[in-house]
């Protein structure tokens, strides 16, 4: 095996070996490493920047002069794979067609976006919202009414997020 | 009769207080331990609970206390609960001859050094049982490993304590200290370098620390001897280690790195600025420092294979030791240095 080595070398790799070599650069890096700047974020005080496009928590929108968009077209149900979505409609008082049950069932939600980019009158979103949860069973159905409540809280940093996206998808 | 019972409660005082800041050690050194390996991981480590994650070894303490025991069906009932007071029962015990400061020992014994050897080498039977009675493949296979590990390793770490035996000319661990006294280049890590490097991997390796943590071994054997221990007898697992880890650090700080001395003995001005300062915290310095080996160790090296072990203990800590204590010898029979001159 040592033929190929010549002795020179040999020598170098037994001194090398003895030394522990090796083992001093490893802990010279560690040793590095404790010292230098780290990389954690602190979650609930700190977050990493969120994208325009990130789909979270549903929402219903409204026009500026508080009439819902949403038309009841169906859309969003008909395009959902994972069929969270429960529509029913009716005429109101006024002759308009508008729904009178919109449901978003969150267990079964994927998130895809479908039902956002289906949407002809951008009334269905998805927030930038990651931070929800439920307490009690049932809690997973969103209703019309919630919906509406989520958009209406939420609608100055939904409007930022559309122009975001459609400036980049300009 | 009285003053029979007054040396005895002193006596009992002195061991509650050992005891007792040797527990907080083993917790505290846990919460270095997951801070320091972060920071070399770019992490910041557990910082939570508490002011800078200071109350996290409490939390884990009483989070463990309030645990269920669980016992395997089939285990051996008896050893099963026996195994873990054996391996934190010498652990504890060997501290008793560990002197902290001239005249700060319990047990101020001639044959010191040879009570720890003895003691340290007590505890591989609390991981042999857990092993054996836990009737667990896991915990067997890491039993068996660490058995053979730790004896081979026992020998390699006796031949070096030989070398300190020899230096010094006693077993008595403050006549050792007295004997390195006089400077940093009179402590015996010059003259038996060797012999410490050895004994330090060696140490790593009797304490079953990565990189020689074969026994417990996550990433095969889930976690070895002490896989199936949950509550309060884990931690006792947990805490023998930990205090083993502190014991063969003070060992190799008394032996290798003169225990209470301090470092600037012999230098003109600054051994008189500062000769106030106590031996014990000298100590509590150096085998804190040993303690931080450990754990920067443990950031850095991947484990040993199982042969690599062997062969590492076999076949060259024990022929190195063996010929430097003839070395040894003959340094000290013509007189070599200030150390045996």
């Amino acid at each position: 095996m040592g033929n190929k080595m010549t002795l020179l070398k040999r020598l170098r790799h037994y001194v090398k070996s003895f030394l522990l070599w090796e083992l001093l650069l490893g802990l010279k890096l560690t040793g590095r490493h404790l010292f230098s700047s780290k990389v954690t974020i602190q979650y609930p005080e700190e977050s990493i920047p969120r994208s325009a496009r990130f789909r979270g928590l549903h929402a219903l929108r409204r026009y500026p002069n508080g009439e819902e968009r949403c038309i009841a077209c169906k859309l969003c149900e008909a395009v959902c794979p994972a069929l969270a979505i429960t529509i029913e409609a009716m005429p109101r008082e006024d002759g308009s067609r508008r729904t009178t049950l919109y449901e978003i069932d969150l267990f079964k939600c994927v998130y895809c976006g479908f039902c956002e980019e289906a949407c002809p009158v951008d009334a269905i979103v998805e927030t930038g919202l990651s931070e929800y949860h439920f307490e009690k069973r049932g809690q997973n159905i969103l209703t019309k009414d919630k919906l509406l409540a989520i958009g209406d809280k939420y609608e100055s940093q939904i409007a930022v997020d559309r122009k975001e996206q459609w400036r980049s998808e300009d | 009769m009285l003053e029979n019972f007054l040396t005895l409660g002193w006596i009992m005082i002195k061991v509650v207080i050992i005891i007792v800041s040797l527990l907080l050690t083993a917790a505290y050194l846990s919460l270095a331990e997951r801070k320091i390996v972060g920071f070399m991981q770019d992490r910041v480590g557990p910082n939570r609970v508490g002011p800078l994650g200071l109350m996290q070894p409490i939390a884990d303490g009483l989070k463990l206390l309030f645990k269920e025991i669980i016992m395997p069906s089939r285990a051996n009932q008896y050893l099963f609960i026996v195994a873990p007071i054996l391996a934190i029962g010498p652990a504890l015990a060997a501290w008793a001859v560990i002197p902290f400061q001239p005249e700060w020992v319990l047990a101020d014994i001639n044959v010191g050094l040879l009570y720890l050897l003895s003691m340290t080498s007590l505890s591989v039977y609390g991981i042999i049982i857990a092993g054996w009675a836990s009737n667990s493949k896991y915990a067997f296979l890491g039993a068996l490993r660490s058995a053979a590990q730790m004896v081979s390793y026992e020998i390699a770490m006796g031949f070096s304590v030989v070398g300190v035996v020899m230096a010094a000319g006693t077993l008595n661990l403050s006549d050792i200290i007295a004997a390195q006294s006089g400077g940093i280049h009179h402590w015996y890590w010059l003259p038996l370098l060797p012999l410490f490097v050895v004994y330090w991997i060696s140490a790593v390796a009797e304490t079953n620390r990565l990189p020689f943590d074969v026994s417990e071994g996550e990433s095969e054997i889930v976690a070895g001897f002490h896989v199936e221990y949950s509550g309060i007898a884990f931690a006792l697992f947990f805490l023998a280690e930990y205090a083993n880890m502190t014991l063969v650090s003070a060992l190799a700080t008394i032996m290798f790195l003169g225990g209470w001395l301090s470092p600037f003995q012999g230098i003109p001005f600054l051994d008189q600025y500062l000769s106030w300062i106590p031996g014990i915290v000298w100590f509590m310095l150096k085998v804190s420092f040993f303690l931080f080996l450990f754990l920067w160790f443990r950031a850095t090296f991947p484990r040993y294979r199982y042969d690599q072990i062997m062969r590492l203990g076999w076949k060259i800590f024990i022929p190195l030791t063996l010929i430097w204590i003839v070395v040894l010898a003959v340094m000290i029979k013509i007189g070599v240095g200030p150390w045996f001159s």
